[in-house]
């Protein structure tokens, strides 16, 4: 019954989003407001019978339903509970009800805080999302039903992929999904701008706080990701250039660049159609994301089970809604009036470097991600594009950008002084020239590359402090006085700089990570000792348990710092039965922001267990920026003018008038 | 600065931006892409000692032999020719004889492939996906290698899945 509900539920989302495509764009055209507010209730109609369909597939997995293939094939009767939850979306099928959940999110948060929109604008965005959102419930009803029904219905299921069974799984892909699929509102929102040929430093922003969000969670997503895929994976890296974890990169760069050009848009209408445009590009390459990964088209923990049927309908997908949204946006981008003028030297010539820079990266990663794809489709070579591809390409490009971020916020709007941007960050390059001149001497005869890069890291977050001093007039006033006017400071202004400084903490630990990562791979036996970066590690023994639904071996170490025992850490291997599959389940001990990494391998014959150690200087920087970053987007959130300061519309009576 | 200089300004920065990344990604093309071959792929396209490839094929069944100090030995094979690869290091949790594996690295003078990464690259059926389509173009494909379950009959085998 409940399955057979939750399929229900699902077709009459379907049949809302169809209504919700239709009436609000004749309401707009006919300038009807009844027609238009049609859209109100529908979004949020539609909300709700998604979240009924979400909790009936949740309530199937709690209660393991084997009668349902989806359960079957995901779940366990032995498996815990929280896997049970989070199983629901470790499945092609379930991830994607959860992608139209916080798809209908998204549009009933539009319908309900939406009030300060212009009638019109509200109705066609919501029409695009509902689109967006028809296309999706048809492809799951059609090609990734979750609710299918087996008719000799199994008493055990096949459990979960044991890589997935994690709590990394209750983070990772809902945050992602809200990071992805939140560009659909800047989508949605530039897609109605362009069908009502209308767009001020008001449509920006109304976009912003929606952009801000959604890059708050990807940014977040994919921290995460990487954290799991660092310590779940049992080999330490973090980052593989792997084209799924491309394909959220990818947006993330675009939605980065479009943070920063709404805000020139906002405060100087100037960058209208380019604004747009990275807007169409966002969600597009969020789509593009979807379809690399679901597909099949790559092979990756991500991919689950692979159908081909399934690719050709998001790739349909994909055709309609980049390709519609791009002849649209070539259509009607011309009608766009350009806005203020500004000197190449001023805050927009540098949030538009910020842009040229970011979009390009994105385009190197996005010729890095799918010319082994287009080779392959054309010649039909087989390669592989990795890691020093990536390195060749997206870090020359980024560090131009990294000098160029601290002078950003010191540049004056319209017409800015380089030269007394550069006074001003005097303090931060001499800061950055010690710490590269103390790493040098401190680790002679290394790489030369990691203490420039350090040192560029030092300078960006310097250079984000001294703006912050410098509009407090910290060291130049009382110190009280400092205070005070810090306190007075916009919290946007406090967003800018922990989102800056964040990326350079994250720059620090990517550089002392890849650089003074050390590494011990050995066979070791009961009573050995191995040494790494000073401490020493002693193998106590080697223990077997059972857990709910895996075998476990574990091996017990101590861990010693010149003599003096420090703690225990136990890695692990785990069987699971069902799979008949293992995982290694690597054991962190974190000193500081640098961390000790223990892997097993395999057992030999007589006894002896491969392990892998690793010992890993700051490596919890790469993934503090990130959470630096995501706080300063919160802040900038948080403030003010973004909560009330949305005006009215110039004109309230154009905005109803419909697109010709 | 007039309007055309500004717009002049703008779009020569961009281009220079533009040419240089254009210019980046040539160049990394060239250097770091890595071809995947099997080993009949090697054996036809003579690929000299040294140059960097990713070999795909099943394990033998019976080839892999653990020496001292973490060094594997196996054999990879692709139904007509067969390469052999050694490598040191830990073999990934999904590696098993008679399953699809990729490995990079290069051969050596005397024709054996030295792997420096071993990949685990399944999908749920044990199958690297570059694997399973070189297999299906030299016709040495067989069908159970990819077999979905029918659910509606009895469920048979376990399988998993990881990077």
């Amino acid at each position: 019954m409940i399955a057979e509900a939750g399929h229900y539920a699902l077709v009459l989302a379907l049949a809302l989003a169809l209504i919700q495509s239709t009436i609000p764009v004749l309401g707009a055209r006919w300038r009807d407001p009844a027609l238009m507010n049609v859209a109100l209730s529908t979004a949020l109609a539609q909300l709700l019978f998604v979240a009924a369909s979400f909790a009936a597939l949740v309530t199937l997995h709690v209660t393991s339903d084997f009668s349902v293939v989806n359960v079957f094939e995901n779940s366990h009767s032995l498996k815990p509970m929280i896997y049970k939850i989070t199983g629901v979306w470790g499945n092609h099928e379930g991830s994607m009800l959860l992608w139209v959940l916080i798809l209908a999110l998204f549009g009933g948060l539009v319908a309900a805080f939406g009030n300060n929109l212009p009638l019109s604008l509200r109705a066609h965005v919501l029409a695009v999302q509902a689109w967006i959102a028809s296309a999706f419930y048809l492809f799951i009803l059609i090609t990734s039903n979750p609710f299918l029904r087996i008719a000799n219905p199994p008493i055990e299921g096949r459990d979960l992929n044991p890589v997935l069974q994690d709590i990394g799984l209750a983070v990772h892909p809902p945050m992602l999904y809200l990071g992805y699929v939140g560009f659909s509102i800047s989508f949605s929102f530039a897609v109605a701008a362009l069908i009502e040929g209308r767009i001020d430093a008001a449509w920006a922003r109304w976009v912003r706080p929606w952009t801000l969000v959604a890059w708050i969670f990807l940014t977040l997503g994919i921290a995460m990701g990487s954290y799991w895929a660092y310590y779940e994976l049992g080999w330490g890296g973090w980052w593989f250039w792997d084209p799924v974890e491309n394909a959220s990169l990818m947006p993330w760069l675009a939605g980065t660049a479009l943070l920063h050009s709404l805000v020139v848009m906002e405060k100087r209408n100037a960058l209208k159609v380019w604004t747009i445009l990275l807007s169409i590009l966002a969600f597009s390459l969020s789509l593009l994301g979807t379809f690399l990964v679901r597909s099949g088209v790559l092979t990756s923990v991500h991919a689950f089970a692979t159908d081909p049927t399934r690719g050709v309908f998001i790739l349909l997908i994909l055709c309609i809604f980049i390709g519609g949204s791009l002849s649209l946006y070539a259509w009607r981008a011309s009608a766009l009036k350009q806005g203020g003028l500004f000197a190449p030297i001023s805050r927009e010539g540098a949030l538009v470097l910020n842009n040229l820079f970011l979009t390009t990266a994105c385009a190197t990663v996005f010729i890095g991600t799918l010319y082994p794809l287009a080779l392959e489709v054309v010649t039909g070579d087989k390669i592989s594009v990795g890691a020093p591809f990536f390195n060749l390409t997206f870090a020359p490009l980024f560090v131009p950008l990294m000098i160029a971020v601290p002078f950003g916020p010191l540049l004056a709007w319209k017409r800015g002084d380089l030269l007394a941007a550069a006074q001003r960050l005097t303090a931060a390059g001499v800061a950055a020239l010690i710490a590269v001149a103390v790493l040098w001497a401190w680790t002679r005869g290394g790489s030369a590359l990691a203490p420039l890069a350090i040192g560029l890291a030092v300078f960006v977050i310097a250079g984000a402090l001294s703006d912050l001093a410098e509009r407090t007039g910290l060291f130049r006033t009382p110190f009280a006085t400092a205070m005070q006017r810090a306190r007075g400071l916009r919290r946007s202004t406090w967003g800018t700089v922990f989102a800056h400084a964040g990326v350079g903490v994250a720059l620090i630990g990517i550089v002392c990570e890849t650089t003074w990562n050390s590494e011990y791979i050995g066979s070791m036996r009961p009573d050995d000792v191995a040494k790494i970066a000073g401490y020493a590690l002693k193998l106590d023994g080697v223990t077997h348990r059972q857990g709910p639904n895996f075998r476990e071996m574990a091996a017990q170490f101590t861990v010693s710092l010149d003599g003096k025992r420090l703690s225990t850490m136990t890695p692990s291997k785990r069987n699971f039965t069902t799979r008949g599959s293992t995982t290694t389940e690597a054991a962190l001990l974190t000193r500081g922001a640098s961390q000790l990494y223990i892997s097993l391998g395999d057992t030999a014959a007589d006894g002896a267990i491969a392990v892998r150690i690793y010992h890993k200087p700051m490596v919890l920087l790469i993934w503090f920026g990130p959470v630096l970053m995501a706080l300063g987007g919160m802040l900038s959130l948080s403030d003010r003018r973004l909560r009330v300061g949305a005006p009215k519309a110039a004109r309230v009576p154009r905005g109803l008038q419909a697109a010709e | 600065m007039t309007r055309k200089q500004r717009r002049l300004t703008m779009i020569g920065g961009s281009l220079a931006i533009l040419a240089i990344a254009a210019a980046l990604v040539l160049n990394a093309l060239r250097d770091s892409i890595v071809f995947f071959s099997t080993p009949v792929m090697v054996a036809e396209k003579h690929i000299p000692p040294g140059k960097r490839f990713r070999l795909g094929g099943l394990v033998e069944k019976g080839s892999l032999v653990r020496g001292d100090h973490l060094a594997v030995n196996f054999k990879v094979s692709d139904g007509s020719a067969t390469l052999p690869v050694t490598y040191t290091g830990i073999l990934p949790d999904l590696f098993r004889e008679g399953q699809g594996v990729v490995a990079e690295g290069a051969l050596d003078a005397s024709g054996v492939f030295k792997a420096d990464t071993v990949l685990a690259k399944h999908d749920e059926t044990y199958m690297p996906k570059d694997v399973a389509d070189a297999l299906k173009k030299q016709g040495h494909w067989k069908d159970d290698y990819g077999s979905k379950p029918d659910y509606n009959a009895k469920p048979v085998g376990t399988q998993g899945a990881s990077r």
